[in-house]
């Protein structure tokens, strides 16, 4: 070992490395000492003192966990004076905590092992139990104030909940100012849960957890965002019953409330077990049937029977409209192989490039602009290059609620010393970690960011070198934001022309800075040109191609940049290669042996349109839930029933299942496995975890099953197969082999050749576009296509809130999740609350041109003046009733964040 | 085990507190800082107190607000401190608080009967406090910011009527010019101008063999030698948060000549080349903290010297910060919880910089040794000991006070010599030599040296060198339980041995018979794993009450 620290631990030579405790060399050699304070990859804090050695020479014991050893040291271990305070610490410990249910906890297995019985002393007064909150059960009778949790919830997750309170004897946890639980502000991240050594915090519902007896552990991934935490399910018969984060790059052990409480939807008793065909008597209209009546449309059939008839009538259309009046819609949910085998279904089955997934909804904008600024959609550094980052942008999100766990990294890095700038109209919580929020006036994004390059500019803070040697287009970019002199867009940004040119300024001269976005830029009619401006300024100053900078779009679904890779969307064939490219299609046609269609497809809003005007007849949704994630939903859903023939894949009854003409039930998530790409281009396993309920079927058998009867020829036995498959065609993966991704986790692409580590930051020679530069792409501001005005007066702005994933479909019936957060909330300003004459709690009507709703006002000064935010996980008060189709030109995403709605009390 | 009531689904405030726009306002004109810094958090509580005699909910979630703190940082901090008054839903500002001292000395004189009479006085609410820092004048009682010496319920009852809680600057103090006058700063001025080279100060300080005169006793010269030998910036503190029960020399020295402590740590700030200078006052000391904030304030104005920036902090009421880490965890805004060593905090210590840190009366003796020669302080002492110690002598003495004598003086001798002689009808029991940390010794060890590393062999050590006395009506086993009692309610709860062992050592010393070997078993796992001096130091009087006075259990 290279400089070793030589020392004597308990009569053995041994040698430490310099970041070495001695609890860490004990541990390593095999000695035993207690130690409850101690958590690996926590701070150590010494505060329990179970853990004491002797140090010969020294007046007092030390604490092994925090003690780092010198040379020569003589450390003594098991000697009578360091056993004996270590027992009577386990001793003192255990007067202070009621018994625990079962020996399962850390203190008891060292009572346990050191022999501590009955403690001699008086025990602690008890305290109440507080089972206020839905997912975390709190009994500070088994707390021994090692204070796990206040680390867990302060330096690992950043939420900042958990204090410790009081002094001496009166020392307790406590939650904000002492609060109930479930009054606090703790977001149920339950990363306190996994660091506590006794059950003082645990699940609440504790009795799945007080025997682990008959548990299997499965390994696998969460489902929800693309952070893509590892995690492992504990399994009892063929139910969950715990989640709990796994070390993995993406998320080290962390988890959010959705991926550690939000499991239990699979075991739903809405879960669709038997195939289902619309009955002769039942017609389509455009509202939404609730599931509990979902027999009055629809009858239980064979799976043969609901195959043929679901195949047959696709065929059919084709055969007699042609291709293009069919489509399908996949889903960013499900895995890579189950994306790359709808596409082709759809593109060889149906022979229509009419093919797209919620991608469109949620950064379509960004890709067009990455491909067409540095030829690449993907992210250019994972998110955990935070660390190496010296200054953090944040633009139109909130990791906070939508990427938790990713922002945990960011708040840690900021605690490390790195900047953060955040951009938004909305202040999250993450604004509090931040050196600069520019709270911009919505939809100003453009203006605000050509004033910021306005200042690079002019002060002379461009990267001259990088500009020159690897890019294009600069001049005309320099023209265009010449128009944005700082004083010039202070008022329509309603930012002071000094904060803009501070911000400016900080970006350019970190030596690392990296940019982070989400739907806030890119979910507007000028998404595009909101990340023409991002690439932009991140090409100008040189911030990309190296670790700690770059640019990275926030992938909402779990296995978005997958679907996206393999070929999920109507432009282009797996691995990005455009449809209407000679080259590119005849590869695939070669590759999949059939002709393809060479016009580009239409995509998942223009697919509606086409279906209401009755251009498309046939649809084919798979996982994808249409009838609340559109913009203008009366249109989607007059659209969806105006098609001749719906097949809905999914695990509910969604809305848009109420549409259908057949309805297969599908494996959900932990019953399968499979592969799903992260927004950091990690490819990771999904492993299954249960057996699907009922007569449920995998997703792949079930499209294969539909690709034999539309004339296919498929035999794939195994998930494996089509993943062998898909790295014949996507060079990217090529190098990745199943075996290996299943023993290792979690491999980033690119990796072309099997036995690389994969690449993990892109860009550091080149671009991959055909000058091999990256072209600057100047943009002109535009405000949105509907502006407020006297009638209509406020602007909405939606999105998702944390314990809720899109359209509800999973969270809604996931119990702890939709109990934290059970009913529609719209969120207002304060001033606008009072403005509005409301209260807080109130419930009021939202009405835009398109539609309306009720729902609670809640206050939330975080929320920009004049606006209202609301989530579109209420099929009860879908938003999307009152959001605007209008598109984005390029990427042809709809504008969700920009619509005028005004409000009503409702009395 | 009571289960509380699950609220009900709908939950307004989950996602934390809406801020009181208007009282964000009241509350940055009344912080008056230009950038709110989160280190001066427990000056922010103590004005957010100050102005409205207890903190609510709503002040604590617009200071974290302002602070860019989290609810649950800012509580945490604010309830470590027992000075802040946090207020509940049902809990009236207007009331008024009134502290009455029960540590050692003030029990001696009676701090339970008068608790008990005090119960009975309608106006006010009567808190149990720990020493004040006022043990000559004992008992003693704390009236908001005011204090009440030899308390009664007639003075209590007469301060009440006068309205104005707040305690005037010390009488007769020497201030800057009469300090001036008499040639103060002439050294400091000296040192500025070269006539006085680092080394030179420093061997002086070593030839005198002045210590720490907080406790610990670590040769002066040798501390600051480490901090020079630090990476620069360095900082400087200044700790006057006595609170050793029994102890009260620094406000004694303070309320007389406070530019004589500012000197002596200029020079040190000029010998270490400190950035800053940290003077963290006990808040027990109101009159002391105006006084001394405005000669801070003549200083700076009228030096004309190139001074470090001086700030002046007051603690809130926790024995736990005159430990030293624990102290520069508080001048940082936090809890005052002791650190782990290492590193020391000459090598990190105040925001992560090197750190010299003293007890204000180490500093106070800088000057005259510097101007009067090492020889000046080294030359007395008695029984093979040298220098001069300034003993707080409380207890059932005539003339409890603050007297410099010779280390290595017996208490036998400073109650004779110095003390008056034993009250009427009192006669020597024991005595505590070094506050309720220092342990206790029965009469019949009346001679043995006082003096830093004499006691050891007793399981006593002299600490701040505070002397209480008591006799034969005073029971030494009461008086440890005290002790502990104090110990107990001022350990900060970070670690076991200390948080819970004093609770537990509380719980068994109540009982009739105490369980001897239990108790010992005890007392060594709290002396050898304790993080900090206090709970190694806890044990003291316990184990003392039981070797040196066994009459009382048997």
């Amino acid at each position: 070992m290279a400089q070793g620290i030589d020392f004597t631990l308990e009569g053995r030579r041994v040698s430490a490395r310099p970041d070495e405790t001695i609890l860490d060399v004990a541990r390593r050699e095999g000695l035993k000492i207690p130690h409850l304070c101690y958590k690996p990859g926590y701070r150590e804090v010494g505060n329990c003192r179970s853990c004491m050695v002797e140090i010969e020479g020294e007046r007092v014991l030390a604490a092994a966990c925090c003690r780092k050893p010198q040379s020569g040291m003589n450390v003594l271990v098991d000697s009578a004076r360091p056993q004996q305070a270590r027992n009577m610490v386990l001793e003192l410990l255990k007067s202070e905590v009621s018994a625990a249910a079962d020996n399962a906890d850390e203190l008891d297995y060292w009572c346990q092992t050191e022999g501590i019985g009955q403690p001699r002393f008086e025990a602690r007064v008890s305290a109440d139990i507080d089972s206020s909150h839905p997912a975390i059960r709190v009994d500070l009778t088994r707390c021994i104030h090692c204070t796990r949790c206040v680390r867990a919830c302060r330096e690992e997750q950043v939420n900042d909940v958990i204090g410790l309170a009081g002094r001496g004897a009166m020392t307790r946890i406590v939650f904000d100012q002492a609060r109930a639980l479930g009054d606090s502000s703790c977001v149920a991240c339950g990363e306190c849960v996994q660091a506590c050594p006794t059950g003082a915090l645990s699940p609440a519902g504790g009795l799945d957890v007080e025997t682990n007896r008959d548990e299997r552990r499965v390994d696998s991934i969460c489902p929800y965002c693309g952070v893509g935490c590892l995690l492992t399910w504990h399994v009892r018969g063929n139910r969950i019953v715990r989640a709990e984060g796994r070390d993995g790059p993406a998320n080290r052990s962390r988890l959010c409330v959705k991926g550690r409480f939000g499991f239990d939807y699979v075991h739903h008793d809405g879960r669709l077990l038997k195939p289902l065909i619309r009955r002769a008597d039942a017609p389509k209209t455009a509202v939404p049937v609730a599931p509990a009546d979902m027999m009055t449309l629809f009858r239980e059939a064979s799976w043969q029977e609901a195959l043929d008839l679901a195949a047959g009538k696709f065929a059919a259309i084709r055969d007699q409209q042609g291709a293009h009046a069919l489509a399908g819609f996949g889903s960013a949910k499900g895995s890579n192989e189950e994306a790359y085998l709808f596409q082709k279904l759809v593109r060889t089955g149906f022979g229509t490039n009419n093919i797209d997934h919620c991608t469109r909804l949620c950064h379509a904008s960004s890709v067009s602009a990455l491909l067409e600024g540095i030829g690449s959609g993907a992210v250019s550094n994972p998110v955990s290059d935070v660390e190496k980052a010296e200054l953090i942008l944040v633009i139109g999100a909130k990791p906070t609620v939508n990427h938790p766990v990713a922002a945990t990294f960011m708040k840690n890095a900021v605690k490390k010393g790195a900047r953060l700038i955040v951009l938004d109209p909305y202040r999250s919580d993450l604004s509090r970690h931040a050196d600069w929020h520019l709270q911009f006036r919505p939809d100003t994004d453009v203006a605000l960011l050509n004033a910021i390059m306005y200042c690079i500019i002019d002060e002379d803070l461009i990267d001259r070198d990088f500009i020159a040697a690897r890019t294009t287009g600069f001049d005309e970019l320099a023209l265009t934001v010449q128009s944005y002199p700082p004083h010039k867009v202070e008022a329509l940004c309603g930012i002071p022309a000094s904060h803009i040119r501070d911000v400016a300024r900080l970006y350019a001269t970190s030596k690392a800075s990296m940019i982070f976005w989400g739907m806030g830029v890119s979910q507007n009619t000028h998404g595009t040109d909101n990340a023409r401006c991002l690439i932009a300024l991140a090409l100008m100053t040189g911030h990309i191609g190296r670790p700690g900078t770059g640019l990275h779009p926030l992938r909402g679904q779990n296995n978005v940049q997958g679907a996206s890779d393999a070929g999920l969307i109507p432009m282009m064939y797996p691995n990005y290669r455009p449809v209407d490219d000679d080259g590119a299609r005849q590869w695939f046609e070669n590759y999949w042996g059939c002709e393809l269609s060479d016009q580009r497809g239409l995509t998942v809003v223009e697919i509606m349109h086409a279906a209401s005007r009755g251009d498309v007849r046939g649809l084919y949704v798979m996982g994808e839930n249409p009838a609340m994630s559109d913009p203008n939903l009366e249109h989607t859903r007059t659209a969806l029933a105006n098609l001749d023939h719906l097949v809905v894949q999914d695990i509910f009854f969604t809305e848009t299942a109420s549409f259908a003409d057949v309805i297969l039930p599908a494996a959900a998530f932990a019953e399968k496995n499979g592969s799903f790409t992260n927004t950091d281009r990690r490819v990771q396993m999904g492993r299954q975890a249960i057996e699907a309920p009922g007569d449920a079927q995998q997703d792949w058998w079930i499209i294969q099953q539909m690709a034999n009867r539309l004339g296919l020829f498929w035999d794939y036995t195994q998930v494996e197969d089509i993943f062998s498959e898909m790295r014949g065609a996507m060079p990217s993966i090529a190098g990745m082999d199943w075996q290996r991704l299943d023993a290792q986790q979690s491999l980033t692409y690119p990796l072309t050749n099997s036995g690389d580590i994969g690449t993990e930051v892109l860009f550091v020679d080149g671009f991959p576009s055909e000058t091999g530069r990256g072209h600057f792409v100047p943009a002109e501001y535009v405000c949105s296509d509907e502006l407020p005005d006297d009638h209509f007066p406020l602007v909405l702005t939606t999105g998702r809130q944390l314990e809720h994933w899109h359209t509800g479909s999973m969270t809604r019936r996931a119990s702890v999740l939709n109990e934290l957060q059970p009913e529609p909330v719209l969120y207002l300003n304060s001033t606008d609350i009072q403005n509005l004459g409301l209260e807080n709690g109130c419930r009021v009507k939202l009405m835009s041109r398109r539609g309306r709703l009720e729902a609670r006002a809640q206050c939330d000064d975080g929320v920009y003046p004049g606006s209202v935010f609301m989530a579109f996980c209420y099929h009860e008060a879908a938003v999307n009733l009152l959001t605007n189709d209008s598109l984005d030109p390029v990427s042809k995403i709809p504008g969700f964040k920009y619509n005028a709605v005004k409000i009503e009390r409702v009395n | 085990m009571r289960k509380s009531p699950k609220p009900t689904k709908y939950r307004a405030n989950r996602q934390g507190p809406i801020i009181d726009k208007a009282l964000r306002v009241r509350l940055l004109a009344l912080i008056d800082d230009e950038t709110p810094r989160r280190d001066r958090l427990i000056e922010y509580l103590h004005r957010i107190q100050d102005r409205y005699n207890g903190i609510n909910a709503r002040h604590l979630a617009g200071l974290a607000d302002i602070v860019g703190l989290s609810q649950a940082e800012v509580y945490e901090i604010a309830s470590f401190y027992s000075h802040f008054r946090l207020l509940g839903d049902g809990d009236s500002a207007d009331e008024i608080i009134l502290r009455v001292c029960d540590s050692l000395s003030c029990k001696l004189a009676g701090a339970e009967r008068l608790l008990e009479a005090l119960g009975k006085v309608t106006g006010v609410r009567v808190v149990a406090a720990p020493c004040m820092g006022r043990c000559d004048q004992a008992p003693v009682a704390m009236l908001r910011r005011q204090a009440i010496s030899h308390a009664s319920v007639e003075r209590v009852a007469s301060a009440l009527e006068q309205q104005d809680f707040s305690e005037a600057a010390p009488p007769g103090y020497i201030g800057y010019d009469a300090y001036v006058a008499a040639g103060g700063y002439t050294l400091l001025r000296a040192c500025f101008n070269a006539q006085w080279s680092r080394d030179e100060i420093i061997d002086t300080l070593q030839q005198s063999g002045l210590r720490g005169l907080g406790g610990a006793g670590f040769p002066a010269a040798t501390k600051w030698r480490i901090v020079c030998g630090q990476p620069a910036k360095r900082m400087l503190v200044v700790n006057i948060d006595e609170g050793e029960p029994g102890t009260f020399k620094d406000r004694i020295y303070l309320q007389q000549d406070p530019h004589r402590l500012l000197e002596g740590a200029l020079i040190a700030a000029f010998v270490i080349e400190a950035s800053d200078l940290y003077i963290y006052l006990r808040d027990e000391y109101p009159g002391i903290q105006r006084m001394l904030g405005d000669e801070i304030a003549t200083l700076q104005a009228r030096s004309g010297l190139k001074l470090p920036h001086i700030h002046l902090r007051r603690g809130a009421g926790a024995y736990i910060c005159g430990e030293e880490s624990a102290l520069i965890e508080s001048l940082e805004g936090k809890r005052g919880m002791p650190r782990l060593r290492p590193p020391y905090i000459a090598q990190r210590g105040l925001f992560g910089y090197p750190t010299l840190e003293h007890n204000m009366e180490t500093l106070y003796w800088v000057r005259d040794i510097l101007e009067k020669g090492a020889d000046w302080f080294a030359c007395a002492g008695r029984r093979g000991r040298s220098g001069m110690r300034s003993f707080s002598l409380s207890g059932r003495v005539r003339k409890p006070g603050v007297y410099r004598a010779a280390a290595g003086i017996s208490v036998q001798e400073l109650i004779d010599e110095y003390g008056g002689g034993m009250q009427d009808g009192h006669s020597l029991y024991g005595y505590f030599p070094g506050g309720a940390s220092g342990g206790m010794l029965p009469a019949s060890l009346a001679d043995v040296a006082l003096d830093f590393d004499t006691l050891s062999d007793y399981g006593c050590f002299i600490g701040s060198a505070a002397v209480i006395v008591f006799s034969q009506v005073d029971s030494a086993r009461e008086l440890a339980l005290n002790a502990m009692r104090f110990f107990a309610d001022e350990s900060c709860g970070q670690c076991t041995p200390c948080r819970v062992g004093t609770t537990r050592a509380v719980q068994l010393m109540q009982r009739d018979v105490w369980d001897q070997s239990l108790l010992h078993e005890l007392a060594q796992t709290m002396m050898d794993a304790s993080i900090c001096g206090l709970g190694q130091a806890a044990p003291n009087p316990m184990l003392c009450a039981m070797k040196y006075f066994p009459q009382e259990f048997s």
